[in-house]
């Protein structure tokens, strides 16, 4: 499998200062040390709660932060020793889909300027090249023609965002991260939008990254899954399975949080206690031991590595 | 009907512009009923008016609604009657509502005892240090450990999940029967979502207390209620036993609307989409306002809108295709689960 | 999180408050009033030539103040009477709105465009651009605006150029301050993420996103800074280091008026006054509409 872009080891730490005259620096750990890769044609989807980092790691990957440890691999070089076409290619190649429709789109522009935008900058292709391929790309996100030459205000959340997908996809990108592209819509218009972005998978090869708190929906559109916590990542492996039998207690414990589909499907589970804490003062050790139901005298001590089990990557001592 | 904690019957609430040119038909004709200890919800999207009605139930319309027309039964008085000074007396202390946005919920310059307390002194007269203990007892009830500590800070001290159970402790003070969540877990986090769901089944074990969830959320209603009423327009379109209406949903809104939750464990290619916006409120198209969107419309659909009717005792639909002597209601039974033995 | 409730709510929409409609000067919220004013002093100020039945420079010191024409002694052929040299009234407060005008919206133009340009440039860049623009503004905005422009008219001498300059040069600190703070937060939203992530340059982002959304926010800000530096401009001319004289401005009207006061020659510094008022009051309501109305709020072009 063609992985379109990998990140090895990546971190990302945020200084944070106390007191005026120096004293100790602490640093968050908004991600800490993952690895992950993306193929081609398939999606990566990625769980968590807050603070567990998924957003900071979508930007690391669309290049909105530089990371402070590790590298994104992009063709085979490390992106951060890529030239500046190099760099360049990885940008075009790489585009984004975020959470609110309402701000994802200049007010002031028209459709035809916003999704022509990407091609512009980054290509010198001649008007009327520009045009039709905005217009392909209208048409490829089902909105009719003379969208194009409307303002943002005039559509509705879920036609907002088949224009962010339609910008998105413009320069051809072979990811497409998507950060919660469709919390933020009603629940019906969901559904378009999700089969709108399996269906482009399909014909036009896209591989995504898939970020979103719903997991059904993540289980639904990925083909990969992995579990965040704190700025680290605890379980990952093939979506299906991962979601019918999760092994790490985070993720059994994130899993029976979800809301059943159908009132017989209700179980009577413990609930997981605790608050998520702050990625200011993460536990020692395993940041999970203190909610852990299983946590043992060395979870506190030693962090765990992500070791490969029964097809996945977890990372707890109940099985080292 | 004699003993329903809750029964609103054919309430109507509209908003009437100023000039009196525009009226959105925001709740239209709705009839529902509610036992005590009992959970309904009221499932709908951005315009189907359930959060209307929330304010409706407790008139707490803004100044450009009205009730237009109908009856709201609460223990066997009619809301729509009282003044607001009566209305006073419901609200907090018989009825009680909890909103989405915790922080908004919260005023950031006071501290969580005093909130927690304030209902105490104004429906039940208690004095400062009486309600300040009362208040350490119910934070301790919201499972908030450390309860004399709490009492002391401030909302913005908390976290969400806390701040949400602290407006939880607010809603039950006064022992209501009847407790009113508006989306009340849409900021939460999935495991504190799920804690504060536990919450409020085991108060309303405790208590006796009567839940109404308004979402649009499907997955609550399938965990924590026992009646669901689905709203579109303004209208409630279905209504039954949850556990029914999900394995056969009568009208074809809900039946889109199940199809198109993404389920965890089953592989499924396509998500039931519904083409289309949901209508504008203040211009209803005659017929049924979900006709022109419905897979399944036929020509009297669009002419004549239909009333509810009652398929079995306790169910029914707004819909023609569950009308008596439609037979295509009955076959149809979409198996949207498995057994919950798989 | 879900973001739908509040935009597309029907019900919402149709509540908004519709709003006390004033009778007075407002037409459905509208503020006709004013901006019938404001056309009209700018009409004025335009066809002045056409208008004044005098030259507003020159004056017969025979007919030096007479009252105005429906006062024992004044008589039509000066309707607001004359002056202490004999110069129309009415002919003077017909060139002196050209010259508020004028003055008065060039400055604002001028001290609009410094003030938004440092605006979006120190919000938008951040760092150390940031800092020096706002301490500067901050210094700015901590000497007393009239205080300085004395100061500064003193020194360069009084012309109208340079009175526009002054003007421009002090008041900028507000636009900036205005227009940084809706920079700042419309750096957070997603669309400009999603340019910084389709490769645009930072100048092309300043430009072409962050440029038009702030124009509203300028807009409204100019109508209001209107009002501000005419009163200004006029004091200045009171003071005597505004527009040099014989141009006929109406705080130098005043001014000149003012030691015809205590013989009773009212009308000296009555209209000019009038006339200052009118002009910031209509400015200001108008530019208190436009806030509402375009409000970021709304979504509205």
């Amino acid at each position: 499998m063609i992985a379109v872009m990998e990140a090895k080891g990546l971190s990302k730490h945020f200084p944070t200062r106390r007191g005026l005259f120096g004293g100790s620096r602490g640093v968050v750990r908004a991600v800490d040390e993952i690895s992950f890769a993306i193929e081609r044609g398939r999606t990566l989807g990625v769980v968590g709660e807050s603070g567990c980092g998924k957003t900071t790691t979508a930007k690391l990957v669309l290049g909105l932060e530089t990371p402070t440890g590790g590298a994104i691999q992009f063709e085979g070089h490390d992106l951060a020793t890529l030239d500046p076409p190099g760099r360049r290619r990885y940008r075009k190649s790489v585009q984004a889909v975020f959470q609110d429709p309402y701000a994802s789109l200049n007010p002031r522009m028209r459709i035809s300027a916003i999704i022509a935008e990407p091609l512009v900058t980054n290509e010198k292709t001649e008007a009327t090249e520009v045009r039709r391929r905005m217009l392909e790309l209208l048409d490829l996100v089902g909105l009719p023609e003379r969208s194009a030459d409307l303002f943002p205000h005039e559509f509705s959340g879920g036609q907002r965002q088949r224009i962010a997908i339609a910008r998105a996809l413009v320069l051809s990108p072979q990811l497409v991260v998507l950060d919660e592209p469709v919390s933020a819509l009603d629940v019906s218009i969901r559904a378009q939008i999700l089969n709108l972005l399996r269906s482009l998978q399909s014909r036009l090869g896209l591989s995504y990254l898939f970020i979103a708190h719903d997991l059904a929906a993540v289980a639904h559109m990925s083909h990969e899954v992995v579990v965040m916590y704190l700025g680290k990542i605890v379980e990952s492996g093939e979506a299906r399975a991962l979601a019918r039998a999760p092994m790490h207690p985070y993720t059994k414990a994130l899993f029976a949080a979800a809301l059943p589909s159908h009132p017989d499907e209700r179980r009577d589970e413990p609930v997981l206690q605790g608050e998520v804490p702050s990625p200011l003062a993460p536990p020692s050790g395993c940041h999970f031991h203190p909610r852990c139901p299983h946590a043992m005298a060395r979870c506190a001590q030693e962090a765990p590595r992500l070791r490969a089990v029964e097809g996945r990557q977890i990372a707890c001592h109940l099985f080292d | 009907m004699a003993n329903k904690l809750l029964s609103l019957e054919n309430l109507s609430a509209h908003y009437v512009s100023q000039q009196g040119t525009r009226v959105v038909r925001a709740v239209d004709e709705v009839t529902l009923s509610l036992d005590a200890g009992e959970t309904l919800g009221i499932v709908g999207e951005s315009g189907s008016g359930k959060s209307t009605l929330a304010l409706t139930m407790l008139r707490l319309l803004p100044q450009a609604g009205r009730i237009v027309g109908g009856r709201m039964m609460f223990e066997g008085e009619n809301l729509v009657d009282k003044s607001e000074a009566e209305m006073r007396q419901v609200r907090g202390k018989r009825i009680a509502m909890i909103l989405q946005d915790p922080m908004a919920s919260l005023n950031p310059l006071f501290n969580i005892g005093d909130q927690v307390g304030e209902p105490l002194r104004v429906h039940e007269g208690a004095s400062r240090s009486s309600a300040w203990q009362r208040a350490i007892e119910l934070i301790r009830s919201v499972r908030i450990a450390s309860p004399q500590t709490r009492v002391t800070q401030f909302p913005h001290e908390m976290s969400g999940g806390m701040r949400q159970r602290i407006v939880g402790a607010i809603g039950m003070s006064c022992e209501p029967r009847l407790l009113i969540a508006d989306e009340p877990t849409t900021s939460l986090d999935l495991t504190i979502q799920a804690q504060y769901l536990d919450l409020l089944r085991e108060l309303q074990r405790a208590h006796g207390l009567a839940l109404i969830f308004i979402t649009h959320n499907l997955g609550i209603v399938a965990k924590m209620c026992d009646q669901l009423a689905v709203m579109y327009a303004g209208r409630v379109v279905e209504q039954g036993p949850v556990s029914r209406v999900f394995s056969r949903p009568l009208h074809p809104y809900t039946k889109a609307l199940l199809g198109s939750i993404p389920r965890m464990t089953e592989e499924r290619e396509q998500l039931t989409a519904i083409d289309g916006q949901p209508p504008d409120l203040a211009a209803l198209p005659a017929g049924c306002a979900f006709a022109a969107r419905c897979p399944d419309a036929f020509d009297r659909c669009h002419v004549e809108a239909p009333p509810e009717f009652s398929v079995e005792p306790g169910r029914s639909a707004r819909c023609w295709l569950a009308a008596p002597g439609v037979h295509r209601a009955a076959e149809q039974s979409i198996p949207l689960s498995r057994s919950a033995a798989s | 999180m879900t973001v739908t409730t509040p935009p597309l709510d029907a019900a919402a929409t149709a509540a908004a408050p519709a709003g006390r409609t004033y009778k007075l000067w407002r037409l459905n919220g509208f503020p006709l009033i004013p901006v019938l004013i404001l056309l009209f002093i700018a009409l004025v100020a335009i066809f002045a030539d056409f208008l004044a039945p005098y030259d507003p420079q020159i004056g017969s010191l025979a007919r030096r103040f007479r009252p105005p024409a429906w006062e024992t002694g004044g008589s039509m052929a000066h309707l607001l009477g004359t002056d202490h040299v004999g110069r129309d009234v009415l002919s003077r407060l017909i060139f002196g709105a050209r010259v508020s005008m004028i003055v008065g919206l060039t400055a604002v133009l001028v001290a609009g465009g410094i003030g938004t340009l440092l605006g979006i440039v120190s919000g938008y860049l951040g760092g150390w651009v940031d800092q020096v623009v706002m301490r500067v503004t901050d210094t700015w905005l901590a000497l007393p605006a009239l205080t300085f422009a004395i100061f500064l008219a003193a020194i360069v001498g009084p012309s109208e150029f340079n009175i526009i300059a002054i003007l421009g040069g002090i008041y900028w600190t507000r636009y900036a301050r205005v227009v940084r703070s809706e920079v700042l937060s419309l750096k957070q939203r997603e669309f400009v993420r999603l340019a910084v992530v389709a490769g645009c340059s930072k100048s092309l982002i300043m430009r072409r996103h962050i440029l038009p959304n702030v124009i509203n926010s300028a807009v409204v800000l100019a109508t209001l800074m209107l009002g501000v530096v005419i009163v200004t401009e006029a004091s200045l001319s009171f003071l005597g280091v505004g527009v040099p004289p014989p141009k006929p401005a109406w705080g130098l009207m005043m001014a000149d008026g003012k030691k015809g006061l205590m013989v009773g020659y009212w009308w000296l510094t009555v209209f000019p006054g009038i006339c200052i008022m009118l002009m910031v009051l209509s400015a200001n309501l108008l530019g208190d509409w436009l806030r509402v109305k375009l409000d970021p709020q709304l979504r509205q072009l």
